[in-house]
């Protein structure tokens, strides 16, 4: 459509639409609830018990009594007082070690040969044999912690044998592997929270998706989509208010989002594990910075899918097909980690996961990656605006039967 | 003045409009009667510039719709096939919301829509939200919406679609209104008994074409027939598709 001639003051139509629909979604109950109660929530809420159960079991490991079923411990008693030491407390022998660990029974099984008191007083090498499941990742926390105990024991009584024979115990040692780990407690906690911007994502997903539907196929369903274009109003204007109006929820679903983030990152206890989690103001502010421009693309791409839909179930169908799009640089990043590049900044989504992973690594934001970021992310609402006003311009957007 | 000049609208290889053309005069209602797919919905969406005509031209008050369809939109007050509501507004933030978009300024927009509501007799739902109204309610919040403006022009696609008989009453008796306040009223139906009534003009469209532009009296006269009803089957050439 032609403005050509127009006297309507462009601003007020523009902002006639946005205040009519925000009003309007304002009263919609399941609108509200998702934009700004299970949207924003649902993540960091999700976020803090996974993040709990996950810290407190490595805790739990680590101080836990380890059970751990012992075949022979009659043979090693000064061995299995070592491993008494260390927390393990000792089972009973099971029949078929095999099995048991592949059933689950035990996490790990150790056995003794029958023949291990006269080697061992015979100073010959023993063998002791630990039964475990290495595809078992639950697991692996206690077979390491009986291998280090066992191991240690072994050094110990080594060192022992050789001063008894009047030897330095570093002969038996001539290399020592001093482990320097890079890691600072920020980053380690990384690992843990590589999801955190898919949730950001998400949020912003839920927030405008209701409006998105309800604005273009929801409007067009109803038939007042005709009726409003009846009106001396650019098509563009309308479609221009519309985008205003879903941004407006999606950005105060991210706004609640990340309030809620900063209050439940007080409540994780990362710090107890050697982790720091930094979710308060300067994350906050960061990451609004970083996800701004992500609000006018995901509302831009929302609407452009819903304005191919002619019913609202059909727009959902289709939204929520588009909703595993921003899954793919999370799972990207977290299954392979590959060195961000600086382009990798100016490409939506994947700038802004890297952009936020950054942030929680604590090594912060530059301005130039702040700026490729909003960069990448303008070209794509641009993209996706045109593409979305030539939907609106055709004549069959309008007609609803 | 609403002046449509040799209209052509297909859709594939359909041709729903087909070269038809006609004037609806201010301070005349013109009654645009067809039966059910003759092309009456495509004719007047042509007319308020929803579509544009793959041929021909449309000028209200001499203003070319090809050339300035937001001007053409600005002078016409259109009740389209389509009555969608918002239905979770009340009638009147309807009404407002439309007004505002047509750019009143506020002071205009609270008067006019007072007239509206009173003329229409819509006192008593104004207030209230739009999911649950009948049919009636919904044609008048829906008429009141398209005419906050005051247009000069009225296009009104069967409007008395669905109405019981009170709700009939008031709408023609407020069509008559707005032709003695001299606006140009055009409005579709396939109701003969509703055009003869109302009607200082009746353009007859069947398959697209306009077969027949009279006056009621012009018609039985062309026809030979006393009866108005003869005399559309008798112009139509079949009786399909029209309700007595």
């Amino acid at each position: 459509m032609n403005a050509t001639g127009s006297t309507t003051p462009r601003r007020h139509a523009l902002l006639t639409v946005f205040l009519k629909e925000v009003k309007e979604n304002l009263r919609d109950r399941r609108t509200l609830i998702s934009a700004f109660l299970t949207g924003p929530l649902l993540g960091p809420l999700l976020f803090v018990m996974l993040i709990s159960v996950t810290l407190n079991r490595e805790l739990d490991k680590a101080d836990k009594p380890l059970p751990v079923p012992v075949i022979g411990a009659e043979y090693a008693p000064n061995l299995l007082d070592a491993l008494k030491a260390g927390g393990v407390v000792p089972e009973p022998a099971v029949v078929d070690p095999e099995r048991a660990v592949r059933q689950q029974d035990a996490d790990v099984v150790l056995r003794i040969a029958p023949d291990y008191g006269k080697a061992w007083r015979r100073g010959e090498p023993v063998q002791v044999e630990l039964f475990f499941d290495s595809s078992r990742r639950d697991a692996s926390a206690a077979v390491e912690r009986v291998t280090r105990l066992v191991e240690g024991y072994s050094r110990q009584q080594g060192a022992l044998r050789l001063v008894a024979r009047g030897l330095s115990p570093g002969i038996a040692w001539p290399l020592q592997v001093a482990r320097r780990d890079q890691a600072t407690p920020q980053s380690r906690a990384v690992l843990m929270f590589a999801l955190l911007p898919y949730f950001l994502v998400i949020t912003l997903f839920m927030g405008g998706m209701y409006l998105a539907i309800d604005l273009t196929a929801g409007e067009r369903e109803r038939q007042s989509l005709e009726p409003l274009f009846a009106n001396p109003v650019p098509r563009w204007q309308i479609l221009c208010g519309k985008l205003a109006a879903i941004c407006a929820f999606s950005l105060a679903s991210l706004l609640i989002a990340l309030l809620a983030f900063g209050v439940v990152g007080r409540l994780i206890p990362a710090e107890r594990i050697g982790m720091e989690l930094d979710l308060g103001l300067h994350f906050a502010t960061n990451a609004l910075l970083l996800m701004l421009p992500l609000v006018v693309v995901l509302a831009t791409l929302q609407s452009m899918v819903a304005a191919f839909a002619k019913s609202y179930r059909e727009a959902q169908t289709y939204i929520s097909l588009l909703m595993l799009v921003p899954i793919i640089p999370s799972l990207l990043l977290s299954f392979m980690p590959i060195k961000a590049q600086a382009w990798m900044y100016a490409v939506p989504l994947l700038g802004q996961n890297l952009g936020i992973m950054q942030l929680l690594r604590g090594d912060g934001v530059t301005g130039g990656q702040l700026g490729l970021c909003v960069a990448g992310s303008a070209v794509a609402v641009i993209l996706a605006v045109l593409v979305t006003v030539q939907l609106y311009r055709s004549e069959k957007l309008a007609i609803s039967g | 003045m609403i002046e449509a000049r040799n209209l052509h609208k297909a859709f594939g290889p359909v041709k729903a409009v087909d070269g038809a053309s006609f004037v609806a005069r201010d301070g005349e209602i013109t009654g645009l009667l067809g039966p059910n797919g003759a092309g009456k919905t495509t004719t007047l969406r042509m007319l308020y510039t929803l579509m544009a005509p793959d041929r021909g031209e449309v000028l209200v008050d001499g203003i070319d719709a090809a050339v300035d369809p937001l001007g053409v939109r600005r002078r016409l007050g259109v009740l389209p096939d389509a009555r969608g509501l918002y239905k979770r507004l009340t009638a009147r933030e309807n009404i407002d919301y439309f007004g505002r978009l047509q750019g009143l300024p506020e002071n205009l927009l609270k008067s006019r829509g007072d007239a509206l509501i009173a003329a229409l007799e819509m006192g008593d739902i104004a207030a209230r939200r739009t999911e649950g109204f009948s049919q009636g309610q919904r044609v008048k919040t829906a008429i009141a919406r398209a005419l906050v403006h005051d247009p000069r022009n009225v296009i009104l696609d069967e409007p008395t679609n669905g109405l019981d008989v009170m709700a009939t009453r008031t709408l023609r008796q407020f069509v008559r209104r707005l032709k003695a306040e001299g606006r140009c009223v055009l409005f579709s139906s396939h109701i003969m008994q509703e055009v003869g009534a109302l009607c200082d003009r009746i353009v007859v469209i069947a398959h697209g074409r306009v077969v027949a532009d009279e006056s009621p009296d012009a018609l039985r006269a062309q026809t030979g027939e006393a009866n108005l009803e003869d005399a559309f089957v008798k112009i139509i050439g079949s009786d399909e598709g029209l309700a007595a």
